[in-house]
């Protein structure tokens, strides 16, 4: 049986903001099947009261002292973006700012 | 070509400070020979001749003022494109970031022009250092200097290739389940993972964060030392940086090329003795532990039982891990914007752009991850598999209690002509199978060329206890002083 089928795929690919081609949903969907059967291995170790590693340092609570240090200018920061728009923010004093331009986010329907 | 170009970078130093050779010199030679064979092998994705040649004259004026200088002034490197370079170009091998100039260097490109290492320009690499062979790159693959037919390994086949082909003595790789590794044994060429966290993560662009770790690629096992040395050490601005001291990795090298490695205990895994490796692989393999007991080393045979589910292990966490790391690809800040035209939604200009900038491995390894994490699978995926994790670092400490390091093969098989496992991707994953337990557990491990099977480069892989990357340069020069030196055919 396989461990995922091609409707799966297509909702996963719309969850990860990937507007996939139905010939790539064809090819995924038995790739993945593949890669699938062989990862579900992980199963077989018994592993019920081990506990979960997320991260090969055991390092917490690293601090820093909060010294206030230079960040990328303005243009610098937006200087690779596809899109910018120039502004007005009352609270600077120039007024004058630039930001970067995203596409709606509402539908029409919101 | 040049004895410049032929040299190691510890011999190309010490003529930069006995000024000998002048830094220009170094950069142009090696610039000479990128543009007389880069069209064959295509390691680089960008050159910056003109940074090259102006990083060359300030460390040849420093020297002039008499300044004190490192030992790899004036060497010249090459980077991996996922590492940011201030106002060069940087692509991760991606469509995605075509054209982008990073406003920052990453941590250890800072480091390297402290130490007045000059950098040639940015190698190719499976998108977002995803894949063993190149073939996942946007900007098309690179060719393996031992035969052009055949794949240079991945994700840092650029790297490997680009010292391999003598057009640049060191690189800059980064290992996430044996990016630099893999390359390094199948073109030859020396390849190590430092410990995770003891090498800077800023300004690498990440896959898997928990996994990722930059380090150097060389020809010589004592050269890495010293790039090692250059780029390893604390960095406030990576949190999973290791507050400790970096071990005397030049010293542990200068002392294993002596040749002595008496009370020095190899642990053999048994679980990577049988067939996983190819034939020829597993001969050369085993020719190398013999030429290190013949050094004085001791060899035990030590059981690692949870590594044969290391590859399914990784594959469930890496994959997780870079779903969240390539959400910011996502047309707003830098890169790609696709559909934009007025009349679709933020969501719908998402998933065009990404659909038109990502390549099929990132795209298969997102969905796989979306899946592991969600809802009703997280349990049996992504929580089996950090638990897992655990039981393979357990795996190392126990095996680790009765030997110093343990030896492998790097890689199951030599390196493999273009298109040979690109219809099933599994097929790919398994190059990895021998690397990735250390990237699990975190651990250093290096690859040392030890032979060759069918003409091609073979490598033997040497793992250590996590920040005792000493051990590993120790055992890897040794080795290298006992096995005949490998050079590929003249391009």
């Amino acid at each position: 049986m396989a461990a995922i089928s091609r409707e799966e795929v297509a909702h996963l690919a719309r969850l990860s903001r990937l507007a996939v081609t139905e010939a790539e949903l064809d090819r995924f969907a038995g790739q993945l099947d593949v890669i699938l059967q062989a990862v579900t291995r992980v199963g077989e170790v018994a592993a019920a009261d081990i506990p979960p590693t997320s991260h090969s340092v055991p390092l917490i609570n690293i601090l820093r002292k909060d010294v206030v240090v230079p960040g990328l200018e303005r243009d610098e920061a937006l200087a690779g973006a596809p899109d910018t728009a120039d502004g007005h923010v009352r609270e600077l004093a120039t007024g004058q700012a630039r930001y970067f331009r995203v596409p709606r986010i509402l539908d029409e329907e919101a | 070509m040049s004895d410049v170009t032929r040299s190691t970078a510890a011999e190309l130093g010490r003529r930069l400070a006995a000024r000998e050779v002048s830094a220009v010199e170094v950069a142009q030679a090696h610039l000479d020979r990128i543009a007389a064979v880069d069209e064959r092998v295509h390691a680089f994705l960008h050159v910056d001749t003109e940074g090259a040649l102006k990083a060359a004259r300030s460390v040849d004026e420093a020297r002039v003022r008499g300044e004190e200088l490192g030992p790899l002034a004036g060497v010249p490197v090459a980077v991996k494109d996922v590492m940011t370079t201030r106002g060069v170009p940087t692509t991760a091998g991606s469509k995605i970031l075509e054209g982008w100039r990073p406003p920052y260097d990453a941590t250890l490109v800072s480091r390297m022009r402290d130490a007045g290492l000059v950098m040639l320009g940015k190698t190719n690499m499976d998108e977002f250092a995803m894949g063993s062979s190149t073939e996942y790159s946007a900007y098309g693959p690179t060719f393996n200097p031992w035969d052009l037919a055949r794949i240079p390994g991945g994700s840092g086949g650029g790297s490997a290739a680009s010292v391999a082909a003598y057009e640049a003595p060191l690189a800059i790789g980064t290992d996430t389940g044996g990016s630099i590794r893999q390359p390094g044994a199948v073109t030859g060429t020396v390849g190590a993972k430092p410990t995770y966290g003891g090498t800077s993560r800023y300004g690498l662009i990440a896959f898997s964060s928990s996994l990722d770790t930059p380090g150097p690629c060389a020809r010589a096992v004592e050269d890495a030392a010293l790039l090692h040395a250059v780029i390893a050490g604390h960095d406030s601005r990576d949190s999973t940086s290791i507050p400790a001291p970096v071990p005397d990795v030049v010293g542990a090298a200068r002392l294993g090329a002596t040749g002595d490695l008496t009370g020095v205990k190899l642990g053999l895994v048994r679980e990577f003795s049988g067939e996983g490796a190819e034939a020829g692989v597993a001969a050369a393999f085993r020719e190398g532990v013999e030429a290190l007991v013949k050094l004085g080393a001791e060899v035990v045979e030590v059981s690692c039982p949870h590594f044969d589910y290391a590859l399914p292990a990784y594959y469930l966490i890496a994959p997780s891990e870079c779903t969240s790391n390539l959400a910011r690809f996502d047309g707003v800040r830098y890169g790609l914007r696709v559909g934009d035209d007025g009349s679709k939604s933020l969501e719908e200009v998402m998933s065009l752009t990404r659909e038109a900038g990502f390549g099929p491995e990132v795209k298969r390894r997102i969905i796989l991850g979306t899946y592991a994490l969600s809802s009703g699978y997280y349990d049996a995926y992504y929580g089996q598999a950090q638990k897992v994790r655990t039981l393979i670092s357990r795996d190392f400490a126990t095996a680790f209690e009765q030997v110093d390091v343990l030896v492998s093969p790097t890689t199951p098989f030599v390196a493999f002509p273009f298109g040979s496992r690109t219809s099933d991707p599994y097929q790919m994953y398994l190059a990895d199978l021998f690397t990735i337990p250390a990237n699990l557990y975190g651990g250093p491990a290096i690859s040392v060329p030890c032979g060759l099977s069918e003409g091609l480069p073979v490598g033997f892989q040497i793992m250590a206890p996590t920040m005792a990357d000493d051990r590993m340069y120790r055992v890897g020069a040794a080795l290298e002083s006992a096995v005949p030196p490998l050079t590929p055919p003249p391009l």
